[in-house]
């Protein structure tokens, strides 16, 4: 008999959610994290939108809220800015989170749901039993050991082990790949009621944020494609650039330094096998245009655990029955990462000139909803030629 | 730690710990547990690692 029903690698939103999902319908669920501290050290910007939080039961209390803002500031090259209210604004803005508590919330609506929890736990390898995965292999405080499992989720990151050690090819090319470096930097001035967002050349193939923590201090952080660095350590290269020409930021002093990477690919052709599923941004899940993966991994999580749990109740965690959160996830979110990577192959070719004239006509035309087809619509009038290189996007 | 990945150096007053590099390997040749990353002998020398590394930590031995 294996100890536990699910084993989930990784207790970030993506791991706690499928674990909590998991554990309410009747799973006997571990979650395992390498690290000493859920939270802890972030890896992120923070910043959400809050409308697809309820539908998901997450209800977040005031620690995990470090601020709100009324939309987001898009600025072009030439330093013209463009505001979208929030509701416009798509899903990454509205709250900027403290993510070491935000996650910390979401572990403990898996523990209360029922949900086991080891730290400093590193899982080290899967267990087989022919073609099956029977469990995995972990080592926590000096000792290695055997956790047996008729399910193996691989909520581990962008890093992610567990699907390249079930098969699943999660590998991406180098278009595909954010490099990024993130300040928290204190002693600004920067407009605390809105996340900006600093598009052209200042971030090639990405953009520079600064995203309100609170009057004084923001997550200010750049996000750049893998093919456009030249220089070993180019990243955080651009961004020290950037902050030195900033009179709002040149005086901030940093309280926090954020490194890592993250996925802006199309969606993957598979997250699961037999008795191993993938989640969040081992899965790939992350906005390519964005960047973002909280909410889609809370998304996502949520179907994998309510999918484990039916697992549980019919004794059937083979590929054909973990196909349900397959479709489940890519019902949901499948259409909009493929929509956006589309857009994001088209973004990074432009040049800030182009970037200048299509902020400056939606600054002055405005635009109905902050998707792909309402800004080529409001920009189309005044550039069609410019439209047309989108031509298949519409 | 085969012979020829005694090539590469990872510079611990830089390295974050981040993962940028084991997420992006094409061969999953690196390993990160919690703060020490090793290499594995499917390493082929790509050197996307030390491309993709946000603050510069891995380079060549012998290179400045």
């Amino acid at each position: 008999m294996p100890e536990y029903d699910v084993v989930v690698v990784g207790a970030g939103p993506a791991g706690s959610m499928t674990a909590k999902f998991a554990a309410k319908g009747g799973a006997k669920v571990l979650m395992v994290e390498k690290r000493q501290e859920i939270g802890s050290p972030v890896r992120c910007g923070e910043g959400i939108s809050r409308s697809w939080l309820d539908a998901h039961g997450i209800k977040l209390d005031s620690k995990s809220v470090a601020r709100q803002v009324k939309g987001a500031k898009i600025v072009a090259p030439n330093g013209t800015a463009f505001y979208l209210s929030e509701k416009m604004a798509g899903d990454e803005v509205g709250i900027v989170l403290d993510r070491i508590f935000f996650d910390k919330l979401l572990a403990k609506d898996a523990v209360k749901a029922g949900a086991d929890l080891m730290l400093k736990t590193s899982a080290v390898g899967l267990l087989k039993d022919g073609k099956k995965i029977s469990g995995v292999k972990v080592k926590s405080f000096g000792e290695t050991r055997d956790i047996k499992a008729s399910c193996v989720v691989g909520a581990d990151g962008y890093e992610s082990q567990v699907g390249r050690w079930a098969g699943i090819n999660t590998s991406l090319a180098p278009r595909d790949i954010t490099s990024c470096f993130q300040y928290r930097l204190t002693n600004i001035q920067h407009d605390p009621d809105y996340c900006e967002f600093i598009i052209g050349s200042k971030a090639p193939g990405g953009y520079i944020w600064i995203f309100p923590k609170d009057e004084d201090t923001a997550n200010v952080g750049i996000g750049m494609q893998f093919t456009k660095l030249k220089d070993k350590a180019d990243v955080k290269r651009h961004l020290d650039k950037f902050i030195q020409n900033d009179p709002r930021l040149k005086k901030g002093k940093p309280l926090e330094l954020v490194s890592g990477a993250v996925s802006i690919c199309a969606p993957i052709d598979k997250t699961i096998g037999n008795g191993v599923l993938l989640v969040g941004d081992a899965a790939r899940q992350i906005d390519p245009i964005t960047g973002g993966g909280i909410s889609n991994s809370c998304k996502a999580g949520k179907v994998a655990g309510e999918v484990l749990a039916k697992s549980v109740r019919e004794k059937d965690f083979s590929e054909k029955s973990l196909q349900r959160y397959e479709k489940g996830w890519r019902d949901l979110i499948e259409n909009h990462l493929y929509r956006n990577w589309m857009a994001k192959e088209k973004l990074v070719t432009l040049s800030d000139d182009t970037f200048n004239k299509v902020i400056t006509t939606l600054k002055e035309v405005g635009v109905e909803k902050m998707s792909t087809y309402a800004i080529l619509k409001a920009v189309e009038k005044r550039h069609p030629d410019l439209v047309k290189e989108f031509q298949d996007l519409l | 730690m085969n012979k020829e990945l005694d090539e590469f150096e990872i510079d611990i007053t830089r390295c974050m710990h981040c993962g940028a590099c084991v997420g992006s390997c094409p061969v999953n040749a690196i390993f990160l547990n919690e703060v020490v990353l090793e290499f594995n002998d499917d390493c082929t020398m790509c050197k996307r690692c030390v491309k993709v590394c946000p603050v510069g930590a891995i380079k060549l031995a012998g290179e400045r």
